[in-house]
């Protein structure tokens, strides 16, 4: 998801009875479904894991704005412009409003997007694939965000208050995003030339397998997840979202016209689900380690907007410096 | 030239020119100084592509009232793919972003034009004019708000944010006499109570950006110096024809396709 | 971005109702944090005005005083209209 692989410090859970009496009480008011709030007590693993995930999710959004500005100057009319710019200045807000609720725990914004710009933390996989035609911008919206509003309406119920509520304003945002994906694709099925109709089904090859690896490893293969799941920072398996996203995508890529590059999907009558064919996981591991097509660039791009707007951030704060002297004298 | 020509031509001049700043605009999503900023120039440009889309869209509408020769265009036929020539946009506008300060430097001295030159218009005898100005005004009266507070920030921050402000007033105006510039299109509408009076607003934004320059201690270079022009002729500096290369290359890849 | 300060966002959504905090913005000064604020919150007309206060300017009651702060209020039910009936031909009041 737009945090793939998050490691909470801890292979196995600790019982009830093994906890220290605040552990208790934390665990107690998580499984009661309270929210955890800022300044409660909170084990250092918990906040630690939060921050990891809610900055890898924050990264994800900022750098995801990247594959869709390198379409937004050549969008081809009025309407898909507007559009286009109002979902990736979406993402900016998503992506702030998420550094916002990791502030809350006590981490800085500029320190964390530090650790992204080493490539100490990451950002979702996903973004690391280029967008090639104008079609991409339609599969974007409607695969990628699709899949990350699955696992975002499952963590609107996530235990930390400030990430729940970031969630719940997110996914109310979010909702036009993949609406307005799937149809750009749905006009260029219906409306388009052959030529437009083979730059979809070649957008969705593309994308397709990426979308699927976005829930990240095999339950079996994420080792942190049962922590995970018992803060309640994570909602829902990876196996489980990524078989809830196939189910409710296979149909409207039916719709479309379209197929998928996996010959294995079909629908499975007895588990009233569909099976689907293995992720390439050698490819998966590589772009999170940094060898996708797009890795360097993504990041070149993010570091220097930040390196070269150090003479903008420090005007601002002289000015303000000085009018604060300035207000201070009359 | 009939009240009907001159009027499209006026309204293509006003859609282009947002609409060329919008795309510019676009261009440093991803690349701004703070996440923050990303928003902001983000709400900007959406509302100028809005207002280009607006003008345009009545445009479309006078050229095929009229029949002029535009007739049965759509504004995205006239945004889309108009070639250099026909575009109609203030040569600032089409300037490359250049560094945060150059990027300013041109919208602050295009807003205070544009502010006031939607508020001359909000009272226009044209209705659709008129309301089309009037929507616009309150989004650019925040543009205006907004890149002067840069101005001053960068004005009166630092050192190096000093010279690097200096240096793009003084590379930008060159390009501002030309919003000015009177010809038969602007006298015609301005008789008819249609369009602006251009020597009025050339006294209202000297007054604005000599206070606001002085204030953000910057030196304000002088209105007699030589200006560049040509815009309203269609004569472009080389600039615009890869911004549009860019911006039209879909609608001119696949011709007639609908997306 | 170390130096700009952190900002609590409080957006009143509509006239007659009360501010709201909706989370938080960046900025060199109290004016740019206001037009941060207004760019990042409310995009889709969700205000009419807008609060901003540096975080470190908030003081906060403790959660481990909650119940000491609201626990006393619970067993005070005569503070609420609800607690109090009246005979029916009395009518609304």
């Amino acid at each position: 998801m737009y945090a793939q692989l998050v490691d909470t410090g801890a292979k196995r859970l600790k019982t009830l009875e093994e906890m220290s009496p605040e552990e208790r009480a934390f665990q107690e008011k998580i499984d009661a479904e309270i929210k955890i709030e800022p300044k409660n007590w909170m084990p250092e693993g918990y906040r630690r894991t939060l921050i990891r995930q809610i900055s890898q999710h924050a990264h994800s959004e900022i750098v995801g704005m990247l594959p869709e500005k390198n379409w937004l100057t050549r969008a081809p009319n009025f309407k898909r412009k507007l559009q286009l710019l109002a979902k990736i200045q979406d993402e900016g807000g998503h992506g702030l409003y998420l550094y916002s609720a990791m502030e809350t725990l006590g981490a800085d914004r500029d320190e964390e997007v530090a650790k992204l710009h080493s490539g100490e933390v990451k950002y979702s996989s996903i973004f690391n694939y280029p967008a090639l035609s104008w079609a991409d911008m339609g599969t974007i919206g409607w695969l990628v965000d699709g899949a990350a509003i699955v696992n975002q309406v499952v963590l609107q119920r996530t235990s930390y208050g400030p990430y729940s509520r970031a969630m719940i304003r997110i996914c109310k945002e979010e909702s036009f995003h993949q609406r307005q994906g799937y149809q750009i694709l749905l006009h260029m099925m219906q409306n388009g030339t052959d030529e437009q109709k083979a730059m979809v089904q070649d957008s969705i090859n593309r994308f397709w397998w990426p979308a699927m690896m976005m829930f990240g490893p095999h339950d079996s293969d994420s080792p942190n997840s049962a922590q995970s799941m018992a803060w309640k920072i994570k909602r829902m398996s990876n196996d489980d979202l990524r078989q809830r996203f196939i189910d409710q995508t296979v149909p409207q890529l039916e719709f479309l016209g379209c197929t998928a590059p996996d010959p294995e999907l079909k629908w499975n009558e007895t588990r009233g689900h569909y099976d689907f064919g293995e992720i390439d996981w050698t490819e998966f591991y590589d772009v999170v380690k940094g060898n996708g097509p797009c890795n360097r660039d993504r990041l070149r791009t993010r570091r220097k907007a930040i390196e070269e707007g150090t003479w903008v951030r420090e005007a601002a704060s002289a000015y303000a410096a000085k009018q604060k002297q300035k207000n201070a004298a009359a | 030239m009939n009240q009907n020509q001159a009027l499209f031509e006026y309204l293509l001049r006003l859609g282009d020119s947002d609409m060329i700043l919008g795309q510019r605009l676009c261009e440093w999503v991803g690349n701004a100084p703070a996440l923050e900023e990303e928003m902001a120039i983000g709400n900007v440009a959406l509302d100028l592509i809005g207002q280009a889309r607006s003008w345009l869209t009545l445009a479309a509408e006078v050229a095929s009232a009229a029949e002029l020769e535009a007739a049965g265009r759509s504004a995205d036929d006239l945004a889309f793919t108009r070639d250099e020539r026909a575009y109609r946009n203030l040569l600032i506008v089409e300037q490359a972003n250049g560094n945060f300060a150059d990027t300013m430097a041109r919208q602050y001295l295009f807003d205070v034009w544009h502010y006031h030159l939607l508020s001359a218009l909000s009272g226009s005898a044209d209705e659709r004019v008129a309301a089309i100005a009037a929507k616009g005004l309150k989004e650019v009266t925040y543009h205006l708000r907004r890149s002067s507070a840069w101005i001053k920030r960068l004005g009166d921050g630092t050192e190096e944010s000093h010279a690097r402000m200096q240096d793009a007033i003084d590379e930008i105006w060159t390009y501002s006499g030309e919003m000015f510039i009177a010809d038969e299109v602007d006298n015609l509408l301005a008789v008819a109570g249609i369009g602006a009076d251009l020597n009025r607003l050339r006294s209202l934004w000297q007054a604005d950006v000599q206070a606001l320059l002085a204030e953000a201690t910057l030196n304000c270079p002088s209105m007699d110096e030589y200006m560049q022009r040509g815009s309203k002729q269609g004569l472009h500096t080389e600039q615009l024809g890869f911004l549009l290369a860019e911006m039209q290359f879909l609608p001119r890849a696949y011709p007639g396709a609908s997306w | 971005m170390s130096d700009w300060t952190l900002f609590e966002v409080f957006v009143r959504s509509k006239h007659g109702l009360n501010h709201k905090h909706v989370g938080s913005v960046h900025a060199a000064d109290a004016a740019m944090a206001l037009e941060n604020a207004r760019e990042l919150y409310t995009r889709r007309s969700e205000g009419v005005s807008i609060w901003v206060v540096p975080s470190a300017a908030i003081t906060a009651s403790s959660p481990d005083e909650k119940e000491p702060l609201f626990d006393p209020s619970d067993d005070k039910v005569y503070r609420h209209a609800t607690f109090y009936d009246l005979p029916k031909e009395v009518g609304h009041m």
